[in-house]
């Protein structure tokens, strides 16, 4: 038999046309007579008592039905933390924290009714920033002590302060690290809070059948997660939730918590269970829902004249706003890649999750390293330049490898980690690194290079799941459902290929559940961190090893023979011996009739499973522990054009070299690689969100809070190299996040470069750089 | 209050005649989905920022939530339900130019009407034209190789 492959190939996803004809369907895309539509009061302030509602003409107005204040859910709730209200009780912690749902007939109305509810509000001191939270400007949860651990071993409050957790890395010997140290360098970053920006707002369906079960249809990564949190904070079985997710459009991590999904219910328990539609408008979606971190982050890092790094010492302090959401979790994941991806064997690591009046954030794209990198690799450039030694170079030098200990002392090998080395030498071609890393042009104009290392693993729980069930047609093609969402990066085509290749098949003849129902999808713990290819994929494998001895099995009796020496390939199954001796997959895959008419076998139904294995949680002492099976490893670089008169620049070239493990689908990883670097750029030269002195968000609006356009981009380089992950299908490692992470850093160090001074933060604008150029504080 | 009122009006869609009950407020882009059941275009700023829900009026790309339902009587609208294996279709699929899908309507109809009406569009004008859309997911570069795939068709 001819060996078919469908994986290393180029597959189109296999929802293209859908979504090349507008078919393709998103949770707002389905129409129903006599939905109800709700419509959020947010609010106006960034720090203020509600002194009262008064919802008196609200509930006059025309085709309204109810409205929903924080009364109808008196209590607090949070993945790791409990210390959010659903809906604002008596004080409200950030501009656009939803204070209330009006409930009515069309969009229109809600949305007008909602704009008569009075708030009658008293304006509290507001903690503007990290500064302000850190002086104690005003404590923003009082209770912060009484407050619920839901996961007590990863967050550690402290009581009378604004700090809501607080993750430490010990590791080495720090007096002897820096005794060893002839060069030490310090280094602080500032980096804002910004957006997902997903083109899809959030937005969520709710509804309660009479029978008292509770369907909720949404755009959600996390299907099964909204199920469990529904059933904890309702007090409901989770047999009485089904949640429905269909295509969604684009998630960067921002659509896994649940939010909406909480307010949809309880605006649908106002009206005796109807179905009610809550969609954001872009302006809710960007200052109700939670965003992206801010960080700023302090780093001494030393080395001795070789340039052998000796010593770290690191401080994060997370800007999480007004809740903590992920934001405690994403402090832990940067403190446990703390050291970036190069071997130090002293490290002292603090990380701090901090209150604000900023809005409350939640897993964004890298989970924290994307921030946390661009200290690491500012620090690197500096120290390159103290040293005199080609920053690359240095790079290449202190690259972690194989048989050394992460910062949460995992011991590396060439499975779990990668090949870092090899990504940078292939950068260092890629970009023609050798001409020079600042280059001076007529008229001014300055052409730079920087670049960045990058590593991430997951912070998945130790049990996290991933499964699978395949099904048959009769004419012998495939069916396969599973729990992951289809959020763009093309996973559900992913896991078609990694089926037709364990299957031998055509991939054509792979029919992909492309929703998601938890009540017949087989459960998945999210869809995030670059973990479903490896998770669902493993799950895939493993059903299909159940499917492939089904059918051994039935094909035995038919051809005679035991099932061991049978095989399953091209949609038949044969004689190892001799292919031409086989049985069609169709025959057999639902049941084989003899010639006389009696049957055997019966239907062929595959599943398959995948738990997460040897994962350890950290120490709260020295922060030993293991979050995630393995990283991915990367290098990358930009090169810009600068004007020295006015401090504009280009972005000329961005490139990327990613130890993929194994490319799965070399154009779609391309595409999403890309598009990291296009967000990662976008946040590094323009992305912020502004608050003003109040705390009300002043860039609310795509007109205001810019994204990068077509043509902005610059030309892209990519390439993988393949060190096998061996216990991930095939050898693959999940990238899908890390296209992102370097660039802010890439582009801080190549514009330091052509401006010759430090620039140690983001948005990187012109005005920006000419301020840090003349000595000017921002 | 009159301006709450509702009427009848009819809409040339796709080529076919279709009528809505519609108020004088109410944007194309919602009857086109809500009414009509197009929900091909997409609304994401409903300010004119980020073309997901571009539709043609004829023959030019317009962002339809900033057009009013009853400004469109008597004009030709083409959603994307309307395009039939359109070039641009096929050259997104080919060159992987979308990922979540949610921007694709609306990148695909502009550029349709680009390639129309500027068949030889050079580097600016494509730039100029399709700065009107935003994609969070991709880097713009596969849908910058549709989109010269397809010009370069009718360049030859």
């Amino acid at each position: 038999m001819e060996t078919l492959h469908a994986i290393g190939k180029d597959i189109p996803k296999k929802e293209s046309w859908n979504k090349v004809t507008g078919a393709a369907r998103y949770n707002t895309d389905f129409n129903e007579p006599g939905v109800l539509h709700a419509w959020l009061v947010t609010s106006l302030y960034g720090h203020a008592l509600i002194k009262s509602i008064d919802k008196t003409l609200t509930l006059k107005f025309p085709g309204v039905l109810a409205v929903v204040t924080g009364d109808s859910m008196p209590r607090l709730i949070g993945p790791i933390l409990e210390d959010r209200p659903p809906l604002a009780i008596d004080r409200v912690r950030y501009f656009g924290e939803p204070i209330a749902i009006v409930v009515a007939d069309s969009l229109s109305k809600a949305k007008e009714a909602a704009g008569k509810v009075y708030v009658e509000y008293e304006p509290l001191p507001v903690v503007d920033s990290l500064k302000d939270a850190l002086e104690k400007k005003y404590i923003l949860h009082e209770d912060l002590p009484l407050y619920r651990r839901i996961k007590p071993d990863e967050i550690f409050p402290q009581p009378g302060t604004n700090i809501a957790n607080q993750i430490k890395i010990r590791k080495g010997d720090m007096d002897r690290g820096w005794a060893e140290s002839d060069v030490i360098i310090e280094s602080t970053i500032t980096l804002p809070q910004s957006l997902h920006a997903a083109m899809e707002p959030r937005n969520a369906r709710a509804e309660i059948k009479p029978d008292g079960k509770v369907i909720i249809n949404t755009s959600s990564q996390g299907p099964f997660d909204v199920k469990k949190e529904l059933s904890y904070y309702f007090n409901l079985e989770e047999s009485k939730i089904t949640v429905n997710v269909p295509l969604v459009g684009g998630g960067f991590g921002g659509k896994t918590t649940p939010q909406l999904e909480i307010l949809a219910l309880l605006a649908s328990q106002s009206v005796n269970g109807r179905p009610v539609k809550l969609i954001e408008s872009r302006e809710q979606d960007f200052t109700t829902s939670p965003g992206h971190l801010g960080l700023e982050a302090y780093i001494k890092l030393g080395a001795n004249r070789d340039g052998m790094l000796k010593a770290i010492e690191i401080t994060c302090q997370v800007d999480t706003g007004a809740y903590t959401d992920s934001g405690t979790k994403m402090t832990r994941a940067m403190a446990a890649d703390c050291t970036g991806p190069y071997n130090i064997e002293n490290v002292h690591c603090d990380a701090f999750c901090i209150y604000t009046n900023h809005t409350y954030v939640t897993a964004f794209r890298s989970f924290g390293r994307l921030s946390h990198t661009f200290a690491i690799e500012r620090a690197m450039d500096k120290l390159a330049f103290s040293l005199g030694i080609d920053s690359l170079e240095l790079r290449i030098k202190n690259a972690v490898n194989p048989g050394h200990f992460t910062p949460t002392n995992v011991k590396l090998n060439s499975s779990n980690l990668g090949n870092l080395p090899e990504c940078l030498k292939r950068l260092k071609q890629m970009i023609n690194w050798d001409e020079g890393i600042r280059i001076e042009l007529a008229n001014g104009k300055v052409r730079a290079k920087g670049l960045s290392g990058l590593w991430k693993t997951s912070s998945s729980p130790p049990n996290a799941t991933g499964a699978a069930i395949i099904t048959f047609n009769r004419d012998g093609t495939v069916n396969l459902n599973v729990g992951a969402v289809e959020i763009g990066m093309g996973i559900k085509t992913a896991l078609a290929q990694i089926l037709a290749e364990k299957l031998q098949m055509d991939i054509n003849k792979i029919n992909v559940v492309m929703e998601v129902n938890t009540e017949t999808s087989p459960r998945h713990w999210k869809t995030v961190a670059s973990m479903t290819g490896y998770m669902v994929g493993n799950a895939v494998l493993d059903a299909a090893e159940d499917v492939i001895k089904q059918l051994c099995k039935t094909a035995s009796v038919v051809l005679r023979c035991p099932p061991e020496v049978l095989q399953v390939g091209g949609e038949k199954v044969f004689l190892k011996a001799d292919p031409t001796i086989f049985v069609e997959q169709r025959a057999i895959a639902c049941g084989y009739k003899y010639p006389d008419g009696s049957s055997t076998g019966g239907e062929v139904i595959g599943r398959g499973n995948f738990i997460m294995h040897h994962l350890l949680p950290m120490d709260p002492d020295t922060g030993r522990g293991k979050l995630g099976p393995a990283w991915a490893v990367g290098a990358q670089a930009v090169e810009v054009e600068l004007d020295t008169k006015d401090y504009t620049y280009k972005i000329l070239k961005a490139a990327t070299v990613l130890d993929a493990g194994k490319v799965l689908n070399p154009k779609n990883a391309k595409g999403v690689t890309m598009g990291g670097m296009c967000m990662g750029l976008g946040y590094g030269c323009r992305e912020a969100s502004l608050f003003d002195s109040g705390g009300v968000r002043m860039n609310p609006q795509f007109r205001t809070y810019h994204l990068m356009r077509y043509g902005e981009n610059p030309e892209y380089l990519v390439d993988f190299i393949e060190t096998p992950q061996l216990d991930s299908p095939y050898g693959m490692r999940g990238i899908g996040e890390h296209g992102i992470i370097g660039m802010p850093a890439a582009l801080a160090n190549a514009l330091s470069a052509a401006a010759q001074v430090n620039l140690d933060f983001t948005p990187l604008t012109p005005e920006a750089i000419w301020k840090a150029k003349r000595g000017v504080s921002l | 209050m009159k301006f709450l009122d509702t009427g009848t009006i009819e809409l040339l869609v796709n080529g076919e005649k279709r009528s809505a009950l519609v108020r004088p407020s109410d944007l194309l882009l919602d009857v086109l989905r809500d009414q009509l059941g197009l929900t091909g275009a997409k609304p994401s700023c409903k300010n004119g920022d980020c073309g997901a829900c571009t539709v043609l009026v004829d023959g030019w790309p317009v962002k339809s939530c900033l057009m009013l339902a009853v400004e469109a009587i008597g004009h030709e609208i083409i959603t994307i339900e309307g395009l039939q294996n359109a070039p641009l279709q096929q050259a997104f699929v080919d060159e992987f130019a979308f990922q979540c899908g949610y921007c694709t309507s609306g990148f695909i109809i502009n550029c349709h009407a680009l390639a129309r009406i500027h068949p030889k569009a050079d580097e600016a004008v494509i730039r100029e034209w399709l700065q009107s859309n935003l994609c969070r997911c991709t880097g713009y570069e596969e849908i910058s190789k549709a989109i010269h795939s397809v010009l370069s068709t009718h360049k030859s």
